[in-house]
This record gives C-alpha cells, structure tokens and sequence, in this order.
C-alpha cells in the first residue's frame, strides 16, 4: 500500500511500532468491522477504530440520539439530538478520519437479517444493552464463525471477553441462556458511570485492532471484569462447554432464536 | 561518548565498497518521527539482505534511525557525514 503523506503522518506512531509497521497498518485499512449499537460503548469503539484507520467500519442503531446519552456516548452532540445515531456518529467518525468507509445502519437487527448483515465483515463488536440482541449476535457469530468482541457494563461494572468460534467458548458457554425478563436492570433502571464505556470500548477495540493484527493474546476463554469503584480488573477463566447448545458437540440451536420482544421494554 | 552506532559504522566500513544499494531514499526536509517513518516504510518493502541508502540532513535522524533501525532488528552498515549538511546511511534488511 502506498500512503500518503497525510497517511504518513497520520499513523506515524503506529508504523513507528514494530508489531504494526506499515504492513500492518496496511491490514487495518482493509480491515471490516460491523459494531452492533451506536450508544454507550459502540462510540468508543467506532471512534478508536476510525482514528486507527480500519476500512469499513458499519454501526447498526435503532434509536435516536437523547440529552441522557450525551454523558456517555462520546460520538453524538447536542446540536445532533433527535438525529439517528448511527448518522450522529458517522458524521463524528468521518470528520475525524475520512480514509474510513462508515455505514451506518438504522434499523434493528433481527434473527432475519443478522447473518446477510455480517458475512461481508472480519470481526464484530457487540455494544448492544439488551439481552436478546447479546444472544442473537453471539449465536449468529458461531454459526458463521466470525470473531466476536462481546462488552457490558452496568454502573461502576464492565466485561469483555472474545468469542473466536472454533477456537474458545461461546457466550452460551458463559451462560446458557439469557436470564429472565426484569431480572437483570438495564443501565436506565440502575445507572451507569460515564467513562466506564470509554473503559470497555477501549478494550474492545484493542481486541479488534489484535484481531485484525494476528498480534498479542486475545480474551479467548477469559472474561475481563473491570470494577471503577474498586480501580481492579479480573480475569475469570471460562471453559467451553462441550454441551453447549450453540457450539458444543452436538448443538440444539441450531436456528437464530429472536427472543421475547418484553425484553425490549428493558431498554 | 560510547556509541554502539558509531562500531556499527566501523564495522560495516570495510564491506561498504562491496554493498550493493537495492533502494535509496531522499528524507532531506523531513523531521522526526517521519525520518524513521519513511525509512521504516522503505525497508519494509524490500527482501531480506537488501540494502537500504537513506540521504537526509537532519543531525538527531542521523542518530536516531541507526538506533532504531537496530531496535528492529536490522543492521545498520554505515553512517556516513558527506557534506555540510548530509548524511548517507546504509543499513541491511535482517528480519521483516
């Protein structure tokens, strides 16, 4: 690839190193990354993977931006209240950097279109707040084996993990099926600290950037808990569940599964 | 001063006549880091054992690219001062 003198400068610091350089830089820019959510974590992860200079970077969004997403989720403004938010965001992204192809995807994903969505893309990002879009991305990631970097977080508490199908568990392996509908709060019932997105994103999109990179160890059968209040991260081992219903030996989901839409009042 | 570099360029003097140049760059304007940047960029392309001439008239980017051309890996066969205000390095292409 021959870059540009402005391409030169831009990712200097990122050629400068030697596990990047400007081969991998190179495998960046064609790089394809589909994130799902354009709100609290899916703006740090979209605004980091837009500066580091990845290809094509698609958000899928359903809903508009709010006053109450603003102290968390950094790509939207108060001028683009009421705006979509994958266009709030996409319009951020490419003022910041416009070697990156944004699309931006307004719509919910469902059972029906999530495979289509994702076949064209290297890794995904899960930044979704809810917990049947959590499950449906994670069994859509193993039933086309796409790299999955999962996130969540709920007041001063965040986790990731990576979900290379094939290789390590499954979220499934984690926990089998979602919990009950008004069991776990969502971030508008219990509250959520504004950096601690930035926190998990952040690491989100390293794992996509290793990824992407084939440098480093993955969060390949760890999941990485981060507490704010306590200033500590924890990694908890987690093994993949031979019985898994999704990737274990003999898989009973074998079906995308949209889950009861009560959940949806959750969000 | 004790410079690793310097020994690099003693060392490589001997086998300069026979080098053959495989790439040349001119980085005379540039500044830190893009010296490094450009010369990194331009080894990158090359094959292992090629070797790399690199014009420039920066004084730190004469220190600081042998320096960290060896930091990478490669070996750093000459820095020579060739006028007022140049200098030529040539380094070989070790490890990608």
């Amino acid at each position: 690839m021959d870059f540009t003198d402005d391409q030169v400068m831009r990712y200097s610091r990122h050629i400068i190193l030697p596990e990047v350089g400007g081969k991998g830089q190179e495998k960046i820019a064609q790089a394809k990354v589909f994130i799902i959510g354009a709100g609290g974590l899916g703006c740090p992860v979209g605004f980091y993977l837009t500066a580091a200079g990845v290809g094509t970077i698609a958000m899928i969004d359903d809903d508009v931006v709010e006053m109450s997403n603003l102290q968390r989720q950094i790509a939207h403004r108060v001028d683009t209240i009421g705006m979509p938010k994958v266009e709030s965001a996409r319009n951020t992204f490419q003022a910041l950097n416009p070697d990156v192809n944004i699309i931006a995807l307004k719509q919910r994903i469902s059972n029906h279109d999530i495979l289509d969505l994702i076949k064209d893309y290297d890794v995904v990002v899960d930044g979704s707040d809810n917990f049947p879009t959590r499950y449906l991305v994670n069994d859509a990631c193993v039933m086309s084996r796409k790299p999955l970097v999962s996130g969540a977080i709920l007041r001063f508490e965040g986790q990731v993990t990576t979900i290379i199908p094939g290789e390590g568990p499954c979220y499934r392996c984690l926990f089998e099926e979602p919990p009950p509908a008004g069991l776990v709060p969502s971030c508008q019932e219990a509250g959520v600290l504004g950096v601690l997105p930035g926190v998990i994103g952040g690491l989100q999109a390293t794992e996509v950037l290793k990824i992407i990179l084939k440098k480093g160890e993955l969060l390949t059968g760890e999941l990485l808990i981060y507490s704010a209040l306590k200033t500590t991260f924890r990694k908890v081992k987690v093994p993949k569940n031979a019985s898994c219903p999704v990737c274990g030996n003999t898989p009973t989901i074998t079906e995308l599964i949209d889950y009861d839409e009560d959940y949806c009042s959750l969000r | 001063m004790h410079d690793p570099v310097m020994e690099e360029k003693d060392r490589g003097r001997c086998s300069m006549e026979k080098n053959i140049v495989h790439k040349h760059i001119n980085i005379k304007g540039l500044v830190c880091p893009y010296t490094f940047v450009k010369s990194k960029l331009a080894i990158e392309g090359m094959e292992i054992g090629q070797v790399l001439e690199i014009l420039l008239d920066s004084e730190e980017a004469s220190n600081n690219i042998p320096k960290s051309m060896v930091d990478h890996g490669q070996t750093v066969l000459s820095v020579e001062k060739i006028n007022d205000t140049d200098w030529l390095l040539l380094v070989r292409k070790e490890k990608e």
